[in-house]
């Protein structure tokens, strides 16, 4: 799992937070989370990426964007489930889609 | 680096979304808030409600908020001219929205993120600069920071916090 952020944008450290949460939640505190820094418009173009934060899972976007959105050093914007914009995911949405993608936890995890 | 509080805000004159020539200073308006705010950024959405309830609630007491998009529109379509006039048009703001297109008066005010917000007294002076309140996710806050500056200038005296640290997307400078 990797986390991708701007350092231009203030969210990623509540993203990462939340994101832990949800993994400890769902029973896989133990799923490393990588976190890597795009720093140029190129990384971003190269990397898909439309804003920090993105999170991948095993290069999966868990709430992919829009499509057409364009690349770009720029904070993401997500919508929460009751329609407010938010620089991080709606934490349901999140583990809705961290259900979806990683595989049932094991006891030891 | 903005300008300090106390100090006179740099002047200008920028075109709103109607390409109406729009001064920084209006007679009929003694106190002035100016945000620099923009299309995209989720900060900025997050606090814009709670930034147009303020501009109705202060606009008959004499308070002018001057919404400023200084982003680079060439990188970021989504802070266009035209995406600006699609939210003016749908309802969106409840004060003017104007176009820094050069980017100058952001530079000379010192604005760094959005939303940016800065309060000026009755002499043009710098009382408040920093964030709307002081949670984007609490609506409840409903720009706390910015109607207590704007009760303060309007009353003369100084707001407490004269300061706050403002959080939101950096912006958009021009390569």
């Amino acid at each position: 799992m990797e986390l991708l952020y701007w350092n231009g944008c203030p969210s990623h450290a509540a993203a990462l937070t939340e994101l832990r949460a949800a993994l400890a939640e769902l029973g896989h505190p133990g799923v490393q989370v990588a976190i890597s820094e795009i720093a140029s418009e190129a990384q971003a173009a190269q990397r898909d990426f439309v804003g920090s934060p993105t999170i991948r899972i095993a290069g999966i976007d868990p709430l992919p964007p829009t499509p057409g959105e364009p690349t770009g050093l720029t904070c993401r914007l997500y919508r929460r489930r009751d329609g407010r914009h938010s620089p991080t995911p709606d934490p349901a949405d999140l583990r809705e889609a961290l259900r979806r993608l990683l595989p049932p936890p094991t006891q030891e995890s | 680096m903005s300008f300090a509080i106390g100090a006179l805000a740099p002047n200008f004159t920028l075109p709103d979304t109607y390409a109406n020539a729009t001064p920084l200073r209006d007679v009929d308006s003694p106190v002035t808030a100016v945000v620099f705010t923009c299309n995209h950024c989720p900060y900025a959405l997050a606090w814009h409600e709670r930034v147009q309830a303020v501009a109705r609630d202060y606009g008959p007491r004499g308070v002018r908020i001057l919404q400023i998009n200084s982003n680079d529109a060439e990188r970021f379509p989504h802070d266009s001219l035209a995406a600006m006039s699609a939210r003016v048009a749908a309802g969106e703001f409840a004060s003017p929205y104007l176009h820094d297109a050069t980017q100058e008066v952001a530079h000379a005010w010192g604005a760094a993120v959005t939303p940016d917000v800065f309060v000026l007294d009755t002499d043009g002076r710098l009382v408040y600069h920093g964030a709307p309140d002081a949670d984007y996710r609490d609506e409840s806050l409903a720009a706390a920071w910015l109607r207590d500056a704007l009760d303060a200038a309007l009353e003369h005296r100084q707001p407490d916090p004269a300061q706050t640290e403002p959080v939101g997307c950096s912006i958009k400078w021009r390569p």
